[in-house]
């Protein structure tokens, strides 16, 4: 009778662990059904090819995040009310992952006027995180703008009636290693950062097979 | 008899009026805390530990005693000068805040009553006076 009690408590529990290992992110943005010669296939949206100059004047391409997976947002550096908060917040996760080489960080600005290069590497070493795991980049208003509406689905706008010029929105954007949109957190709350940080973990497992 | 009447009332009154300006302190404690949270702590922090060497923390006792007359200059104007903090040199901007006098007044109780600072009570009738004297 006990040896049956134990069997069910461990049975129990193999399928919770059973359960856990199963967890997965959901995958955002747009989805098209293909026909391939095995069946359908669900194809998702990725974040397309780029080129950006990054603090260091290099410009970078995907090439940079190949085999990453990595954390996106838009911010500019003389925003002088949520992106303090969202770097404060985000440089929590870039300490936790600060060992791991698979996690990356990627900050646009949408100040393409004043932020070039030389102002993001100022404000990298700032903040304390200049280095090669945390790209800042400037682009073109038009590739940069276009890149967060459509493909991190992130508004950003020129507005000369907000308090800084610009109005957008604080998420943090996780993609994976096939460029695939993966969760979307509000920066300026922390929980919502802490549950970032426990979908990194999440996501990593997904690649250790 | 009368002595002791006289006394004691001395007494209430005395400790009446202290109570109401400990009131009117707490009061400006807890609507200086929300002014604080809602403009001040995305880049100062919810400590005051500043953010890397974007912004300066507000643990600096002695820069805040030595200053405190500049400080409703800095709210309501901004600031964007060298500016050395706890021994780390600053150079950011910070942007101003146009706050009614009696909302700068609350916002720097609070801050110079937290974070390791405690100078007491600061008036509105004292913002105007700083306020006269800002420096370009
Ligand atoms: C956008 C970020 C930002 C915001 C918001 C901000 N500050 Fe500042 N603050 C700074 C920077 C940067 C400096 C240093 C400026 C310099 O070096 O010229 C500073 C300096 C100060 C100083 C003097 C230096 C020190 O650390 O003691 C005080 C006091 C201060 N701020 C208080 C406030 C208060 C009160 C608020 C809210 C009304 C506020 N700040 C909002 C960025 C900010």
């Amino acid at each position: 009778m006990s040896t049956l009690k134990y069997f069910a408590i461990i049975i129990v529990f193999i399928s919770f662990a059973g359960c856990n290992n199963d967890k997965k992110l959901p995958i955002y943005g747009q989805r098209e059904a293909k026909i391939t010669k095995d069946g359908i296939d669900t194809v998702y949206q990725t974040i397309p090819a780029f080129a950006f100059l990054n603090q260091d004047s290099v410009m970078i391409t995907q090439n940079v995040f190949k085999d990453k997976i990595y954390i996106a947002d838009f911010f500019f550096t003389s925003c002088s009310t949520i992106c303090p908060v969202m770097h404060r917040n985000l440089k929590t996760v870039f300490d936790e992952y600060k060992e791991n080489p698979d996690v990356m960080f990627l900050s646009h600005t949408i100040d393409f006027k004043y932020d070039k290069p030389s102002v993001l590497k100022k404000y990298a070493q700032k903040l304390g995180v200049d280095g090669k795991k945390w790209q800042f980049v400037w682009g073109s208003k038009e590739a940069i703008y276009t890149i967060a509406e459509k493909s991190y689905l992130t508004v950003v706008e020129e507005d000369s009636t907000a308090r800084d010029g610009y109005i957008h929105q604080g998420w943090l954007v996780l993609i994976d290693k096939e460029k695939k949109m993966r969760g979307a957190y509000d920066g300026t709350k922390t929980e919502q950062v802490e549950q970032l940080k426990k979908d990194v973990a999440i996501l990593l497992k997904e690649y250790k097979k | 008899m009368r002595k002791y009447l006289i006394g004691s009332i001395f007494l209430i009154i005395i400790y009446s009026c202290q109570s109401s300006q400990e009131i009117e302190y707490a009061k400006y404690m807890s609507n200086g805390k929300d002014i604080y949270i809602a403009n001040c702590q995305n880049c100062h922090g919810e400590k005051g530990e500043g953010l890397g060497e974007l912004a300066p923390p507000l643990t600096d006792t002695t820069f805040l005693k030595t200053n405190k007359n500049d400080l409703a200059c800095i709210i309501k104007n901004g600031v964007n000068k060298e500016m050395i903090i706890n021994g780390k040199k600053y150079d950011g901007k910070m942007p101003g805040f146009n706050f009614a006098d009696i909302d700068i007044a609350q916002l720097m109780v609070y801050i110079t009553n937290s974070f390791g600072n405690k100078q007491g009570m600061y008036t509105y009738a004292q913002v105007a006076k700083d306020l006269n004297s800002c420096k370009p």
